[in-house]
């Protein structure tokens, strides 16, 4: 066939002797328009990558002085006199008359009072300056287990505030991953197409709902109800609120899960349907374990939103910082205290910085999660389905 | 004397108002390979299907006539599907195994049936293996996954499974239509074999093949069964002039 072809386009060129009617191909020509798309495509890339870069590089840069606590005090005069002119809760007044022994609303009012006058014995003389010392002892307040960054004596147990992070997370996965797992299970295998029609686009509109309305919603309608059922004693606590944040989750794991099990070859369907299986059987020893590699991301992303959830921790965890495993208790976790704190911290404080540190760990943390989600999903899960 | 295990009555298929099987009436003997032959879209993977009823997964197919196996229609309201396909297995044209172990996609079948003794399992699996002359080629990497087996073995271990429930009639779609020369004579001389203990009906585009291991022959064309026969008689004396315009590659 080639032959013939080569024979029959040469006897073409060959009888039909213009080149006009030939494409060029000789020449390299320069194409304005692929130029500019890939450069603007290229730019706006690269932009977009340099604006993450410079988020993880500020939120770790304003988290290290926290470990600076080598050097001497590094603040100069005129920082210390701006410090001193700034505005104060109005219990200065109040501790000066009265002495320094009583907890004061912070920082400023610390300084002052170190300021003009002397230190009364035993009292924590540490101002919340940026100081070393300072720094120190924060870092030595941060296995302990309170939380009470604004005190004369500021400790920061972030270790409470990660412990209740990670319980309230494993509740609302506890509640969220079976439910929507076994929502998107039966979306895929058993409902028919216009129930399918219906309930897929209904959970994924939750994905979409803002997370304030869900903590309002668990603040005022949930809380009660649950502690009707179960009559614990403190209204808010990580139950309520990993419920409420487990509520947020579904959504997200409900539909990557569905994905990932539409995904599953509709020949292991059809095959276990000829061995003789039910239809249940098919969903849950064949459907189910072949796409255990997207559900495994899946609960890894409903983590990650649990995880930074703020909104919902703060309106219905009640928002204490105790280190308790009981899940009926309040708990703090670590984005909430970002939210309700940094918007009252003193720019460039011990505080300030703290909690840029809570900010890494988020970071880190989530960085882990994604990283485990790569390593294990594409490495283990897949050699193992895959048989590669 | 060979009973009938299957056979069909004035069977019509139905795709929501296409009509794709028409006048279907056939008897398929008990222990025999019998092949469908025809052009691609004539129906014959259609009506393989609907003899364990794979089609009602597809929406809007109807059926109408008789479809009997051992005498009983597979059609009646009261009839256990899942026990049919029991009876009824299925080997299809792309090896499908499951992304599990080899072991473990031998043992699936046994294991929805209710059999949990270890033991016993691993029986099973090594005679299903071995009925489908593929144990000594996965014996020592049972743990591993079925999918890095090459296409030839796949569908070995596809039809191993389906051996493992112990069916009495094994249903193959094009079996051997995307393996290499090498894996199709190994699957046709499984086949041949398992013709002893399973009545086997076979779709094939392949004729050498269905000449070769088949024992009845039906061809079929535009949803019509125009020739059944002794596939002898079909390859050498067939008596329609379509079956013997396709048989000689005059189309199809």
């Amino acid at each position: 066939m080639t032959k013939k072809n080569k024979v029959k386009s040469s006897k073409a060129q060959g009888s039909d002797s213009q080149p006009s009617d030939l494409i060029d191909i000789t020449r390299k020509r320069f194409r304005v328009g692929d130029f500019l798309a890939e450069k603007i495509i290229k730019g706006v890339a690269l932009l977009s990558i340099t604006i993450i870069v410079l988020i993880f590089f500020f939120v770790f840069r304003e988290a290290f002085p926290i470990f600076n606590t080598s050097k001497e005090v590094k603040k100069s005069p005129t920082e210390l006199a701006k410090q001193d002119t700034q505005e104060t809760y109005g219990a200065v007044t109040d501790v000066d008359s009265k002495g320094t022994g009583q907890e004061t609303y912070g920082a400023v009012a610390d300084t002052l009072v170190k300021k003009d006058k002397t230190p009364a014995k035993g009292t924590y003389t540490v101002n919340a300056g940026s100081g070393t010392d300072d720094n120190k002892s924060a870092l030595n307040t941060m296995l302990t287990k309170d939380w009470v960054p604004v005190s004369d004596k500021p400790r920061y147990g972030i270790l409470s505030l990660i412990i209740g992070t990670f319980k309230i997370t494993l509740i609302s996965m506890l509640f969220a991953a079976p439910l929507a797992i076994l929502a998107a299970l039966y979306t895929a295998e058993f409902a028919n197409k216009k129930m399918k029609e219906i309930i897929k686009p209904t959970i994924e509109l939750l994905a979409g709902f803002p997370s304030v309305v869900i903590g309002f919603f668990a603040l005022m309608v949930l809380a009660t109800f649950l502690q009707n059922i179960f009559h614990y004693s403190t209204r808010l606590n990580s139950f309520v609120g990993g419920i409420a944040m487990g509520i947020a989750a579904i959504p997200i794991i409900f539909t990557i899960t569905e994905d990932a099990l539409t995904a599953v070859p509709r020949s292991f369907n059809e095959a276990s349907l000829a061995l003789g299986a039910s239809k249940w059987q098919t969903a849950f020893f064949v459907i189910l374990p072949a796409a255990t590699p997207g559900i495994f991301a899946a609960i890894l992303l409903g983590i990650g939103r649990v995880f930074g959830e703020t909104m919902i921790a703060l309106m219905a965890t009640g928002n204490a910082a105790l280190m308790d495993l009981n899940p009926f208790e309040s708990v703090r976790t670590l984005a909430a205290t970002i939210g309700a704190e940094m918007a009252e911290v003193v720019f460039g404080d011990t505080h300030y910085n703290v909690l840029f540190l809570i900010g890494s760990l988020l970071f880190v943390f989530t960085f882990i999660l994604n990283a485990i989600a790569e390593f294990y999903v594409k490495g283990k899960l897949m050699k193992r389905i895959q048989g590669k | 004397m060979i009973l009938d295990k299957i056979h069909t009555e004035k069977m019509f298929l139905y795709y929501s108002e296409k009509v794709a099987l028409k006048d279907i009436s056939i008897k398929i003997p008990e222990k025999r390979v019998t092949a469908f032959i025809g052009p691609s879209g004539c129906g014959k993977s259609t009506f393989l299907r609907s003899l364990n009823r794979m089609n009602d997964l597809i929406d809007g197919v109807k059926i109408e006539g008789k479809v009997m196996i051992d005498n009983i229609n597979i059609y009646d309201k009261n009839i256990d599907v899942v026990n049919l396909r029991k009876k009824v297995g299925m080997v299809f044209q792309k090896s499908n195994p499951f992304a599990k172990s080899i072991y473990e996609n031998i043992a699936y079948g046994p294991k929805i049936n209710g059999i949990n003794d270890k033991k016993q399992l691993e029986e099973i699996v090594e005679t299903a293996l071995k009925n489908a002359a593929i144990w000594d080629e996965v014996k020592d990497r049972l743990g591993d996954s079925a999918l890095g087996l090459s296409g030839g073995q796949q569908q070995r271990l596809c039809i191993a499974r389906t051996l493992a429930v112990n069916p009495e009639i094994v249903l193959m779609d094009e079996p051997a239509s995307a393996l290499d020369p090498l894996s199709t004579s190994k699957i046709e001389e499984l086949i041949v074999q398992l013709k002893e203990h399973y009545t086997i009906v076979i779709v094939t585009h392949n004729m050498q093949q269905a000449a070769r291991i088949s024992d009845n022959t039906a061809f079929f064309y535009l949803g019509e069964l125009i020739e059944y026969d002794k596939t002898k008689t079909i390859f050498t004396n067939p008596s329609k002039k379509q079956t013997e315009d396709y048989i000689t590659g005059r189309f199809g």
